[in-house]
């Protein structure tokens, strides 16, 4: 795949941070404000296709970028099943995902017990996907090619 | 608001029937953008801010990996000649589709009113901020009462990157 003209790589250069930070703050606000993991998720991976879109295939190695995102969504799957686990475990083998964590107040940032650290597993795991799949594609194509 | 949404809901199923019939492959990915759009603002219509972001984004990437996919293949539709074979087909069709819509018509008769059982259901979640102390309702529903549901989700995205890896791995090798 190849990359576009100049002025595309520098405006994604600018921009992709500014999506990435969106997607990291609409996870972390995903119990406050509408959103969440899989919203926040996508649109970190947004970023990365953004990037690979305007520079096309200029990462020396994109595979090794693949086999690490693949470790990353089956490390972020394996983590929601472990919290679920602990519900588990904390409230004595009776429901599964229970919230064991000390809820706080309503309406503040650190609050809901276990709800942020799952927002954040599911945010790993979506981004993850989606960039995968998109990767892949841009990888396995070239590879046919050669 | 009605008139709106009836409006959009007219202009996805137009857009549905274009997409079937279109005779080049792009051009039927993007008139199926419609729907996808529509639905955005049918969930902003209706107050749901939480599905209208994630189907804008979700919309967006398929759009690009769909359209990464096409360039791949060959985009034109060979174009399917009439036979008297398909008029039959059409008039299986047809009927069965009649006969379900009576059948159908006859089984909402014993429902109970549009909506009653929502409202009876959905109350303990409209409560639920108090016990997940989760500001945003969605979130508390999705991640603490049904998270059940949203681990089956997760692995169902998970299956279908194994399913993508696996399939673009075979092409690869085929023709090394």
């Amino acid at each position: 795949m190849k990359g576009m003209t100049i002025i595309v790589k520098k405006i994604s250069q600018i921009i992709c941070p500014v999506i990435f930070m969106f997607g990291l703050y609409i996870i972390l606000h995903g119990h406050l404000t509408p959103g969440g993991g899989f919203a926040g998720g996508v649109i970190m991976a947004g970023a990365f296709i953004l990037q690979i879109l305007a520079n096309g295939n200029i990462l020396p190695d994109l595979r090794k970028e693949e086999e690490g995102l693949e470790f990353m969504e089956s490390a972020a799957i394996l983590g929601f099943l472990i919290l679920a686990g602990l519900g588990l475990l904390f409230s004595g083998g009776v429901v599964f995902f229970a919230n064991f964590l000390d809820k706080g107040e309503l309406g503040k940032l650190i609050s809901g017990g276990f709800i942020p650290i799952e927002n954040v597993v599911v945010g790993a795991e979506v981004c993850a996907a989606i960039a995968t799949i998109f990767i892949a594609m841009v990888v396995y194509k070239d590879e046919e090619k050669k | 608001m009605e008139l709106y949404l009836i409006i959009i809901l007219v202009l996805m199923i137009l857009g549905s029937i274009y997409s079937l019939n279109a005779t080049d492959l792009l051009s039927a990915v993007i008139s199926y953008g419609i729907v996808g759009f529509g639905l955005v603002i049918a969930f902003l219509l209706l107050q749901a801010p939480d599905l209208a972001i994630v189907q804008v984004v979700v919309e967006v990437a398929t759009l690009i990996i769909m359209i990464a996919a096409i360039k791949n293949t060959q985009s034109k539709i060979p174009k399917m000649e009439f036979k008297p074979k398909i008029a039959v087909y059409y008039a299986i069709t047809l009927i069965a589709a009649l006969v379900f819509i009576l059948i159908f018509d006859r089984a909402t008769g014993c429902l109970s009113q549009f909506g009653a059982d929502t409202m009876r259901m959905a109350q303990p979640y409209i409560d639920g901020a108090q016990h997940t102390k989760s500001a945003n309702l969605v979130t508390g529903v999705v991640l603490d009462f049904r998270a059940y549901d949203t681990l089956g989700e997760a692995t169902v995205l998970f299956t279908a990157v194994i399913g993508v890896l696996t399939i673009l791995r075979i092409k690869g090798k085929k023709d090394n």
